[in-house]
């Protein structure tokens, strides 16, 4: 049962860190509360579903064409909608929120509501410690990992990353300091919206393909994000492992109730809040940063 | 411009007239209101059974009520229920007031059909239910009959008797798994999903599956919209069951059945699974759905009586895939509908109630007979056993749909066997009679 949990809990776990660290980018350098984030993942599903399924075309190529359509898909969207409200958050809020809801609509009108799924790049599974793995949950694992290193070398060893970590730190001092706030920003969403598409890419084949499948990894995301600290990269990445594991441990522990693994990651979200509401790695102030 | 005006003035009152004209020859169609969720494929198979019908019987010149023929319009109307039971509600509402439907075919779920079967009640139109099983719905029939008297079920039977089927099907599996693979009792994983609907069969489960002489190994419960239950599946195989009994509505029965069947769980699967259903679940469970067995309404190759071919093969022909239960408004027009008003000679809701209520009529699915109950008050439930509908328990056999039972069944002491037209032998997966070869 350890093995189990150890590998249901890393691989939910570096799921919601893919998808919490690219919410968290965004908001960190732009203050930019994207609700509509885990709808571009749902919208990557659904490209390679089409590439894969009605194109007939090879599923690595599908994941690649998806990343790239969905971040231009992001950007587009962020020049159109987000960036002429952007100073005003509350709007930004709801403005995401009608977005992904339309994201939803128009795949529910171009797809219909069946659930579908792709096929995995590597089918069958192997035995580890008398536990059966999937070779496409291996796969998955390395792929995020690997992606997940990626994204620490581009935020810590390069000059795109320092900008981006200066401008989250403080956006007025990262202009003063000759830095282009409006191009960090927009790049930063290229890359928060990437990763989102880059996490519906690796996790479809282990998923569910529907209209609706935005709306459970963005409650476990933002539990995630505000667990971890909001706008903390660092804090995303341990809250999102923290909370695979804790839902590992329901689903194994507690049979009858593993479908209180939503519940307890919420319970979790709730907890933090009350006990330490800027969460593990958040700044405790908004007036510190 | 006086005389433009003058004359774009005696075009639209031309226009007007027409329209109305239009609208009093309109009064000699009969208005069907198709209600459903017609984003899914279930609303689809409401609106597609209801279309089928309708040209069905346009194309004999429609329906004789009295000394004239009517031909009958259908109301598309999206009940959205799955997300939102007040657009049901509204849907209900528009088709009655906006549309003047006559008559209302269609709903799904259980939830949603309560509310609306409230807004039918109100204004005494027939509704006649393709979708959703709660016996709440024609339990109202019987406690308030004055009020409820104009809700039909169409499809399927309650939902106290699909649990009754599915457990008749799952002691035939396992009489066959006793016998194949040499075991003295058969071990079952209860696995049903956390939903409302669920909650009833899950306890019966619990206490059938004993007097069957099975053993329940365990109870697990995944959400609804699980996407990983290969823990749940670690825990079935460590428990040595032989049997995995299901009920699923959700997109879980995709991730149950993809997994297992991945995995080579050495447990068949038996009872509920509605994405088990759909054509589409061959694709999505990228073909490890393999030998999963559910119950179901229709499947090609299968025959109840004559009328279930021609309907199951039309329907494949004209939209590419299998009907589901809700293509039950085909029936719901056809057979309870058009024949009760050529009856009456009249659509007048009251009169057709009476006719429509003591007919026992033959219908694609077998024959329907409404229920009177113990005190002897009419429920407008359906009948359910040999001789009138029963379902089918359906398998994937290799991408295609089975019909498996009733073969050779014999549902009471004394009673004739019934084998449907079409039904083949269950087949048990070879990873399972793998697992179990001595």
């Amino acid at each position: 049962m350890a093995v189990n949990i150890l590998i249901s809990g890393l691989i939910s776990g570096s799921m919601y860190a893919l998808l919490a660290i690219g919410f968290s980018l965004i908001f960190g350098v732009a203050r930019i509360v994207n609700i509509a984030h885990t709808a571009f993942y749902m919208l990557a599903a659904y490209c390679i579903f089409f590439i894969t399924e009605k194109m007939g075309l090879n599923p690595v190529i599908a994941m690649v064409a998806a990343v790239i359509v969905v971040t231009l898909l992001g950007l587009i969207v962020y020049l159109l909608f987000i960036k002429p409200i952007r100073e005003h958050e509350a709007a930004v809020l709801i403005g995401t929120i009608a977005l992904a809801i339309a994201m939803q609509e128009v795949m529910l009108l171009a797809f219909g509501g069946s659930f579908r799924s792709v096929p995995s790049l590597i089918g069958g599974y192997f035995v580890l410690l008398g536990v059966k793995v999937f070779y496409q949950q291996l796969l998955t694992f390395i792929v995020v990992l690997l992606t997940l290193a990626a994204i620490w070398i581009l935020l810590m060893k390069t000059k795109l990353g320092l900008a981006i970590r200066s401008t989250a730190d403080d956006r007025e001092v990262a202009n003063l300091m000759g830095m282009n706030e409006s191009r960090v920003t927009m790049l930063a969403m290229g890359i928060s919206v990437g990763l989102a598409a880059l996490t519906g890419a690796v996790v479809v084949p282990l998923a569910i393909v529907s209209p609706f499948m935005w709306t459970n990894p963005l409650i476990v995301m933002m539990a995630v994000v505000v667990l971890g600290g909001l706008g903390s990269i660092k804090g995303s990445f341990v809250g999102a492992y923290i909370m695979g594991f804790a839902e590992a441990l329901v689903v194994f522990l507690i049979p009858k109730g593993a479908f209180l693994k939503g519940p307890v990651a919420l319970s979790i979200m709730i907890l933090v809040l009350l006990i330490r509401p800027e969460g593990l790695f958040g700044v405790a102030f908004e007036e510190e940063r | 411009m006086k005389m433009k005006n003058m004359v774009r003035s005696i075009f639209l009152t031309v226009f007007l007239a027409l329209a109305m004209c239009f609208q009093a020859w309109g009064a000699d169609v009969i208005k069907i209101g198709v209600i459903g969720p017609m984003k899914f494929m279930q609303g689809k198979g409401h609106w597609n059974g209801a279309l089928m019908a309708a040209d069905q019987i346009n194309g004999k010149g429609g329906i004789q009520v009295g000394n004239k023929k009517m031909k009958i319009e259908l109301v598309k109307a999206d009940s959205n229920e799955f997300l939102n039971i007040t657009d049901a509600t509204n849907a209900m509402q528009r088709i009655i007031t906006r549309d003047k439907v006559d008559f209302i075919v269609g709903g799904f779920r259980s939830e949603a059909v309560l509310a609306m079967q409230d807004i039918a009640m109100d204004y005494k139109k027939i509704f006649i239910d393709c979708g959703a099983a709660d016996p709440e719905l024609c339990k109202k029939v019987a406690e308030d009959y004055d009020r409820y008297k104009y809700f039909f079920r169409g499809s399927p039977f309650n939902s106290h008797y699909l649990g009754k089927t599915c457990f008749i099907q799952a002691a035939t599996v396992g009489a066959i798994l006793k016998k194949a693979l040499g075991i003295p009792k058969v071990k079952v994983a209860i696995v049903t999903e956390k939903a409302m609907w669920a909650e009833p069969i899950t306890k019966a489960a619990q206490g059938v599956f004993p007097k069957l002489g099975m053993e329940v190994a365990g109870v697990w419960r995944p959400s609804q919209t699980a996407t990983d239950v290969t823990a749940i599946l670690s825990a079935i195989q460590s428990s040595h069951a032989q049997m995995i009994f299901t009920a699923f509505s959700a997109s879980v029965g995709i991730t149950f059945a993809r997994q297992a069947g991945e995995l080579k769980i050495p447990a068949v699967q038996v009872g509920i699974n509605v994405e088990a259903q759909k054509d589409g679940f061959w694709q999505a469970t990228q073909g490890k759905g393999n030998y999963v067995m559910q119950l179901d309404t229709y499947c090609q190759g299968v025959e109840y009586n004559d009328l279930t071919a021609p309907f199951v093969d039309g329907y494949v022909k004209r939209f590419g895939e299998k009907p589901t239960y809700t293509a039950a408004t085909y029936d719901a027009i056809l057979y309870s509908l058009a024949p009760t008003i050529e009856q009456a000679g009249t659509l007048d809701a009251d009169k057709l109630v009476s006719i429509l209520e003591k007919r026992v009529y033959k219908v694609s699915p077998g024959t329907d007979k409404y229920i009177v109950d113990a005190k002897g008050r009419q429920t407008h439930d359906l009948t359910w056993g040999p001789g009138y509908q029963t379902g089918i328990g359906v398998q994937w056999q290799d991408g295609k749909n089975m019909g498996v039972w009733p073969y050779h069944w014999v549902a009471a002491k004394g009673a004739p066997e019934v084998t449907y037209k079409g039904i083949v032998p269950y087949k048990i997966p070879p990873w399972v009679l793998e697992a179990y070869k001595k």
